[in-house]
């Protein structure tokens, strides 16, 4: 079993929902960056995702545009979020641990050896916002080839049968984005939510995590019922900056137990 | 060689396709679906045909500019009159195509993104001849090298929203076009300004400008009796350059040579010739030549002209490139504005920065070419936009 398939089980039977926590690596700095994400993940981040910085982030709003700038300010790329993921993994060995990024450095380190280095660092999965299906075979083969899952992303914008052919080849979980817009911008309708992910669940059996506009517990509580998991993102990226990234963490644990 | 042309998921060989965000993958779907329908619909050609003739004042004249032609001691250089359409540009031609095509899909709200401004005017035009509402995004430091622009597009009753991240120049706006194109998914039509972007952009906007290249093909044999030598045009998306190539790509004798934005020169590394000095990289939805580094980081194009400004280039490009159909050069800033002024004092003709990288190239090569031989330049729009900031740059060099 998979630690994603490991922690959703768990959850299931701490009768919680997970909480994703985004952070982008090398923001503001390689140290801090880790420091933000072991603090996260001490205090009740469930799943992990590590954001590879992009010079051209296009689906993202200005929180993690900035905190991509920093990082590629201070030299980041794509062998020192690794060395980073690879480090983690070392002190967690159960958590889920996603890359979530954008094709171009991907592209440019070539997909075979970023598949083997992904695997070899301890990462458990991929993210890739501007791959869609249609485009992925080529690097699904080699994420296949080193066991790791292809997190999709569904849109309130596809269509049913369009989801049903993306979902049948994923794994891990899937991510319901629930707005349509950049992340960190605008804040979900739960009920319009829990249509969305009630239809999703005639389409997989994979675990559904929402994401995109949360930033509070009282958030991830109302759009987390219907679905098995909440992402949080720019939202944890603001408070670390201000000094209370645990505050929020705690907060969010809290509010999907 | 054959007409290129990209298959169902827009794949010109292996370039092109859909780079996007899964929330635009139905929306693209939907515009290349909506596309076909419409080519395949005599009504609409007929809709743009007419527009094209008595609004845009087409075809634009074949010029034989006889003054360079002397100057320059070689082949005969003929200019394709684009900076006489309306607006001033080729790029009105694309985007009435697509106004029209917005109108077909029910769409009520345009949106561009702009470098020189010429992109942005021609949508705010086309939203005002419909009465659709525009958003025009455009980088800060364009807007401020691009002020008439500005102002031409505020008076057209577009909203121009300044982007601020990154070089504030087009690849940022484009960026940020295509963030609030995610947002306004199911309210607003897309308008992309070139070649570039996912499928179905580059193939649809090639297929509007074409029409550059079918009149010149025409115009030619008519005043000269044979095919021109070579057909020059400058490329930083390339959409005037795919516009007048396409049509001559089975004419095996004509050569074909998109000139692209050399900057401070191509070893300074302060440039925009993504298929001269990049490599093959994914920028804005498509897989094509980009300027990057070594960690796979989009890098900063420079350029004169906002136009060129830009580190990719359309995908069929980067095909033509590597099918050695059409071959790619990099003229440089200084280059470019010598023949900027030339043109304007031999001709009477104050061409955009952007073409005149074209003529510029013209120059270096009609000397080598004996006086029965013809060359077309694509001189894509007027320099009217250029003068405050040619003004500045002569003020700073005395």
């Amino acid at each position: 079993m998979s630690r994603i398939e490991k922690t959703f089980e768990r959850l299931k039977v701490e009768g919680r929902k997970g909480l994703v926590g985004y952070l982008t690596a090398g923001d503001p700095d390689v140290e801090a960056s880790e420091a933000r994400m072991r603090a996260a993940l001490d205090h009740g981040v469930d799943i992990l995702e590590v954001g590879v910085p992009f010079s051209d982030p296009t689906a993202d709003g200005p929180t993690i545009q900035a905190a991509s700038f920093r990082a590629l300010q201070g030299g980041m790329d794509v062998k020192q979020t690794l060395a980073l993921v690879s480090r983690l993994r070392a002190d967690y060995p159960e958590v889920p641990i996603v890359l979530f990024g954008y094709l171009n450095p991907l592209f440019y380190y070539g997909y075979e050896q970023f598949c083997r280095d992904v695997a070899a660092a301890g990462g458990d999965a991929l993210l890739v916002v501007d791959l869609p299906y249609e485009e992925s075979d080529e690097l699904r083969q080699h994420m296949t080839s080193e066991g790791l899952d292809f997190i999709p992303l569904i849109a309130p914008t596809t269509p049913t049968e369009r989801a049903k052919e993306i979902l049948k080849d994923a794994g891990g979980f899937v991510y319901y984005i629930m707005v349509t817009g950049v992340t960190g911008t605008r804040s979900a309708d739960a009920t319009d939510v829990k249509e969305h992910v009630e239809r999703l669940r005639t389409c997989t059996d994979l675990p559904i995590a929402v994401g995109f506009g949360v930033a509070s517990g009282e958030q991830a509580s109302a759009v987390g019922d219907a679905a098995d998991a909440v992402v949080v993102g720019s939202a944890l990226i603001n408070a670390a900056g201000e000094e209370r990234l645990v505050e929020l963490v705690d907060e969010l644990h809290a509010a999907l137990g | 060689m054959q007409k290129t042309d990209p298959n169902e998921m827009g794949h010109f060989g292996i370039y092109g396709g859909r780079y996007v965000a899964e929330t635009l993958m139905p929306v693209l779907k939907e515009v290349a679906a909506a596309y076909e329908a419409a080519k395949a619909d005599p009504t609409f050609d007929a809709e743009f045909r007419r527009l094209l003739t008595d609004y845009v004042g087409r075809p634009s004249p074949l010029y034989l500019a006889e003054r360079l032609t002397a100057s320059y001691g070689g082949a005969k250089v003929y200019l394709k009159r684009e900076d006489l359409n309306h607006t001033g540009a080729h790029k009105v031609n694309n985007t009435l195509g697509q106004a029209l095509l917005a109108k077909r899909m029910g769409k009520k709200r345009l949106m561009a993104e702009t470098g020189a401004g010429q992109h942005g005017v021609a949508t705010a035009t086309a939203a005002a001849l419909f009465g659709m509402e525009c958003i025009v995004y455009m980088g800060e430091e364009d807007i401020r090298r691009q002020m008439p622009n500005v102002k031409r597009m505020e008076l057209l009753g577009a909203e121009v929203v300044p982007v601020s991240s990154g070089t504030r120049t087009l690849k940022d706006a484009m960026s940020e076009a295509l963030r609030a194109w995610v947002t306004f998914v199911e309210s607003t039509f897309y308008v992309i300004g070139t070649v570039a972007g996912p499928h179905p952009y580059p193939v649809m906007v090639r297929d509007f400008q074409s029409v550059i290249g079918v009149e010149a093909r025409e115009q030619i044999l008519e005043k000269e009796g044979v095919f021109p030598d070579l057909v020059l045009a400058c490329v930083g998306g390339g959409s005037n350059a795919a516009g007048i190539f396409y049509p001559f790509i089975e004419d095996e004798g004509v050569e074909l040579v998109g000139v692209e934005a050399g900057g401070y020169g191509l070893d300074t590394g302060q440039h925009a010739a993504s298929i001269v000095g990049g490599s093959v990289g994914v920028l804005h939805g498509t897989k094509t030549y980009v300027l990057q580094d070594d960690k796979g980081q989009i890098q900063n194009a420079h350029s004169i002209s906002a136009g060129l400004d830009y580190p990719g280039v359309g995908p069929e490009h980067a095909l033509w490139a590597d099918l050695d159909r059409v071959s790619y050069c990099a003229v440089t800033d200084d280059e470019a504005m010598e023949s900027f002024y030339e043109l304007t004092l031999k001709e009477g003709i104050i061409p955009a920065l952007e073409s005149s990288h074209a003529v510029a190239e013209a120059k270096k090569r009609a000397p080598a070419m004996g006086s029965d031989t013809v060359i077309i330049v694509n001189l894509s729009g007027r320099g009217d936009k250029d003068v405050d900031a040619v003004i500045e740059m002569g003020a700073g060099d005395e």
